[in-house]
C-alpha cells in the first residue's frame, strides 16, 4: 500500500503522459532528450498548484512552493478577484478617486525578543514596508493581539513600546486594534496582526509582473541578517555571532528611489524565503528569466559564516529590512545612487538582469564560475521567522 | 572568508579545468563516480560541471544516507514515534521522507510528537526534560555519523538514562561500493572517494577497489575546488594507467582514519548481517545495529517493530538513480510526478540527492546556459 497522493500524483502522471502522446505537439527534430524532459517540467511546473498533503504541514508556512501552492489553490480559489490576483504585497484600491494600498500580516516569531528588535518593531516594519513595496506612503496601522494565558504584563509593554517608537520612525499612526486571550498552552505568549493603508501617487505604477528583458535587479542592501540572528537567538545551536537583525521601515528609501529613478517597475521586500523567492516571483509574474551573480549579492561574511555552518544558503533567508527593486536597465546606475544616498540604502548593490529566456527560471552565475538554478525553497529550514 | 573562498577561486578551477581537457584521450568518454552525496550537492550547487569537457560525465553515487533508507523502515520508525509515551527525535533531513502513510512532517501534523535535533546528544537533552516519556533517535547516516550516535549512547550510559533509545539505521559505505562494482549494467573509469566518511575509517578500506577492480580512487573535500582537483588526479592515473588510492584531502583525511571515532562505533554497534537498501536490495554486512552489550538502547529490542517489506512505487526508479545507471532526468516520473515538494523517491527528498540537486540547482542543459550568458 502507497499513501493516496502517490498514488494519485502516478496516476495523474499516466493521464497526462497519454494525453501527451495524443496531440500534443511533436518535438523538433534533433531536440536532445534532456531539454525534452525539461520543458515537460517546465508545463508540469506552470499546471495550477495544488495541496495533495491533507494537513497542513510546518512547510505551508515557509514561504516556499508549499506556501505558494497553498495560497493559490485555497486562498485565492476561494477569494478570486482581480485585486486579489496579482498576489502583490498589497492591493491598490481606488476608493472615492483616490488610489489607496490595502495589507495584512501577522507576526508569530519565535523568540519574541531578539538582537535588533522584537516581535512589535517587526508588526509595524513588516506592515509599512507591504504597503512601501506598492509604492504606497503608508498612513495608519491597525495592531490585533493574541494573547496567552499567563504572558508577562512587563513583556507586553516592552512590544508596545517598540511597535509606537517603529510608528513614528516610519510616521504612520496605529489608529484601531484588538484583543483576545486564550489558554495556556493554545498561543506561544502573544502574537500580533496589522493591517495597514496608504496612498499610492497618481504617476506610480509598480508590480512585478511589469519587468522585461533587459531591467536591471538590485538588492538594497546586506541579506539574511534576520533569519540567522532568529535562529541563532534561538539557542539551539550553540553558535554566537555578533549579529542583529535589519529589521527597519523602507518607506523613506521607497520615497528616495522614486523620485531618483523614474523607471521603477517592481519593489518586494524580501522576507520569508528570502531574496531567492522574489527573484522566481519576478521571473514567473514576468514570464521571463533573471540571470545574478553571487559575487555581486552583498551578504555579511558572519552571515556567509553561519549559513555555511547550518548548510543554508543566504539566498532563501529572510531580512525584515531589505528589498529587490527591479528597474529599466538603463536607469540602473540612477536607481543605485539614489538607494546608496539613503542610509537604509548605503550597501545597495545591482545583483543581475531579467533576461528573455529560459522564461520563468532565475539563473546564478557562481562565483566559482559555474551556473545553477535558484528555485524556489522546499521544506522548512527556519520556522517561525516573522 | 577565509578557509572558504581560496577552495572557490575561479581562475584556479580555469587553470585545472585546461589540464583536466588535456588528459582527455580523444575519442575516449569517461564515467567517473562521486560516492557521497555531499560531493553530489557541491557539484550542482557551483556549477561544476561547466568547467568539464564533454567527455567527463559524473556519476552521482548512493552516499546520501536519507536516499538509501528503504520505505518500510520509515514505516517502522513511524510505528515506533506513534507508540504511547514516545518522542522521536530525528534530523532535518529525514523529516520529509515519504513512508507509505507519507512523511514524519505529516505525521507530526496528525500529532505524533517528532522533533527535529542539530545532533543526536540533543536527544539526551530532550530526554532529561522529559523522565516521563521515552525518547528515540533515528539514527542514521554511514560511518561520519555513526561515531556522534555511538558517543551518545555511551553519554547515556554513563549517566544511567533509562527512557533513551537508538532506532539504528547506521549503514557502512564499502559494501555498498563493492555492490556498484558487481553490478552488471554499469562500467566507471573512478571514484571521487567519499570525504567525511574517510575522515573515520580513513583511507585503506578502498585498496580493494584500486587492486582488484583496476579502478583509480582519490578521497576528496567538499568544495568545488577539492572536487575539480580530485577528478584532475583521477585523469591524471587514468592517463598513465594506473589505479591506486589517493587523498586529495589529507588536510582533514587521516589515511589510517580515527582511531577513536572507529573504538566507540566498536564499543557500542555490532555489523548486521545484512541490510535492505533503498534501489540496492539486501546487501550483506552493510549495516550497524546496537550492540548486545548495549541492548538497554536498542529500540529495536525495546519496541514492537512491525519490520514490514514495503515495495516501492513501481514507477520509482531510484535503485537506477542510485547506482548510476540512469541520470536523474532519466527516470520516468523525474520533475512530473516526482518533484522535490511531492517527492516519491527518497532520491528527491535530500539535499543531497542526485535527484533533488539535479531538480533544484541543474535543470540546465549546455545551451541554456550559453544562451543565457550572451545576454
Amino acid at each position: 500500500m502507497t499513501a493516496g497522493w502517490i498514488d494519485r500524483a502516478l496516476s495523474e502522471h499516466e493521464q497526462q503522459q497519454a494525453a501527451g502522446r495524443n496531440g500534443a505537439p511533436q518535438p523538433l527534430p534533433g531536440t536532445v532528450r534532456e531539454e525534452l524532459v525539461l520543458e515537460r517540467i517546465d508545463r508540469v511546473r506552470r499546471a495550477r498548484p495544488r495541496v495533495r498533503e491533507d494537513r497542513i504541514t510546518m512547510s505551508h508556512g515557509a514561504g516556499g512552493k508549499a506556501s505558494q501552492s497553498l495560497i493559490e489553490a485555497i486562498f485565492l480559489d476561494a477569494f478570486r478577484n482581480p485585486l486579489l490576483e496579482p498576489l502583490e504585497d498589497a492591493a491598490t484600491l481606488d476608493v472615492g478617486g483616490a488610489r489607496v494600498a490595502l495589507t495584512t500580516d501577522s507576526y508569530v516569531v519565535s523568540p519574541l525578543f531578539f538582537p535588533g528588535g522584537n516581535i512589535g518593531d517587526l508588526a509595524v516594519n513588516g506592515t509599512v514596508n507591504d504597503l512601501a513595496m506598492a509604492g504606497a506612503v503608508p498612513l495608519y496601522l491597525s495592531a490585533g493581539f493574541i494573547l496567552e494565558e499567563g504572558f508577562e504584563v512587563e513583556q507586553l509593554v516592552a512590544i508596545t513600546a517598540s511597535m509606537r517608537d517603529a510608528a513614528r520612525v516610519a510616521g504612520v499612526q496605529i489608529v484601531t486594534g484588538d484583543t483576545k486571550v486564550v489558554e495556556k498552552g493554545k498561543a506561544d505568549g502573544c502574537y500580533i496582526s496589522t493591517a495597514g493603508v496608504g496612498l499610492v501617487a497618481p504617476d506610480v505604477n509598480i508590480g512585478v509582473a511589469t519587468a522585461r528583458p533587459g531591467d536591471a535587479i538590485l538588492v538594497s542592501g546586506p541579506i539574511g541578517d534576520h533569519g540567522v540572528t532568529i535562529m541563532l537567538a534561538r539557542g539551539e545551536l550553540d553558535i554566537e555571532a555578533d549579529l542583529a537583525s535589519d529589521t527597519a521601515p523602507l518607506n523613506g528609501l521607497v520615497a528616495a528611489l522614486l523620485a531618483g529613478a523614474p523607471g521603477v517597475r517592481a519593489l518586494r521586500d524580501a522576507t520569508r524565503g528570502g531574496v531567492a523567492t522574489i527573484l522566481n516571483e519576478i521571473a514567473r509574474a514576468a514570464d521571463a528569466g533573471v540571470v545574478v551573480s553571487e559575487d555581486a549579492i552583498p551578504v555579511r561574511d558572519v552571515v556567509r559564516g553561519a549559513a555555511e555552518l547550518l548548510g543554508i544558503d543566504p539566498m532563501y533567508v529572510a531580512c525584515e529590512g531589505r528589498m529587490v527593486v527591479v528597474v529599466d536597465g538603463a536607469q540602473a546606475d540612477a536607481a543605485l545612487a539614489a538607494l546608496r544616498a539613503h542610509p537604509a540604502g548605503a550597501q545597495a548593490a545591482l545583483i543581475g538582469h531579467v533576461v528573455a529566456e529560459p522564461a520563468g527560471i532565475v539563473q546564478l552565475k557562481t562565483a566559482f564560475g559555474g551556473t545553477r538554478i535558484v528555485d524556489l525553497l522546499v521544506g522548512d529550514p527556519l520556522p517561525r521567522i516573522c | 572568508m577565509r578557509f572558504v573562498d581560496e577552495f572557490r577561486d575561479s581562475e584556479k578551477a580555469r587553470a585545472l579545468a585546461a589540464k583536466i581537457a588535456g588528459l582527455c584521450e580523444p575519442g575516449r568518454q569517461y564515467k567517473l563516480m562521486e560516492v557521497c552525496g555531499g560531493h553530489t550537492h557541491t557539484i550542482y550547487k557551483h556549477g561544476l560541471e561547466d568547467y568539464l569537457p564533454e567527455q567527463i560525465t559524473l556519476v552521482h553515487g548512493p552516499g546520501c544516507p536519507v536516499c538509501v533508507i528503504p520505505m518500510g523502515r520509515v514505516d517502522d520508525a513511524m510505528a515506533l514515534a506513534a507508540g504511547p509515551d514516545v518522542i522521536m527525535t530525528s534530523f532535518g533531513d529525514m523529516m520529509r521522507v515519504p513512508g507509505s502513510n507519507g512523511s514524519f512532517f505529516d505525521a507530526k501534523a496528525r500529532g505524533t510528537d517528532i522533533r527535529m535535533v542539530y545532533s543526536p546528544l540533543d536527544s539526551l537533552k530532550v530526554a532529561r526534560q522529559n523522565p516521563d516519556k521515552r525518547v528515540v533517535f533515528m539514527a542514521i547516516g554511514f560511518e561520519t555519523t555513526a561515531p556522534s550516535t555511538a558517543m551518545t549512547m555511551l553519554r547515556a550510559a554513563a549517566e544511567g538514562l533509562t527512557n533513551f533509545s537508538i532506532f539504528c539505521n547506521h549503514v557502512t559505505i564499502v559494501p555498498a561500493i563493492k555492490a556498484i562494482l558487481d553490478s552488471p549494467d554499469l562500467r566507471l573509469d573512478g571514484f571521487i572517494g567519499p570525504g567525511h566518511v574517510s575522515t573515520v575509517i580513513g583511507c585503506r578500506p578502498y585498496e580493494f577497489i584500486a587492486a582488484d577492480y583496476g579502478k583509480p580512487v582519490v578521497v576528496a573535500g567538499f568544495e568545488p575546488l577539492d572536487i575539480l582537483q580530485s577528478i584532475y588526479m583521477l585523469m591524471l592515473q587514468l592517463s598513465q594507467g594506473r589505479s591506486v588510492v589517493e587523498n586529495q584531502y589529507s588536510r582533514v583525511v587521516p589515511w589510517d582514519g580515527n582511531v577513536v571515532a572507529l573504538r566507540a562505533i566498536g564499543q557500542t554497534m555490532e555489523l548486521r548481517p545484512y541490510f535492505e537498501w533503498r534501489g540496492l536490495g539486501f546487501i550483506s554486512h552493510s549495516a550497524l545495529k546496537v550492540s548486545a552489550d548495549f541492548a538497554a538502547f536498542d529500540a529495536e529490542l525495546l519496541f514492537d517493530v512491525p519490520g514490514v517489506r514495503v515495495a516501492d512505487p513501481k514507477a520509482c526508479q531510484c535503485g537506477e538513480v542510485l547506482k548510476g545507471v540512469l541520470k536523474p532526468w532519466e527516470c520516468k516520473v523525474f520533475g512530473t510526478a516526482c518533484t522535490p515538494e511531492t517527492p516519491i523517491g527518497t532520491c528527491m527528498v535530500s539535499p543531497e540527492g542526485a535527484c533533488a540537486a539535479y531538480y533544484n540547482y541543474g535543470r540546465l542543459t549546455r545551451t541554456r546556459v550559453s544562451e543565457a550568458s550572451r545576454t
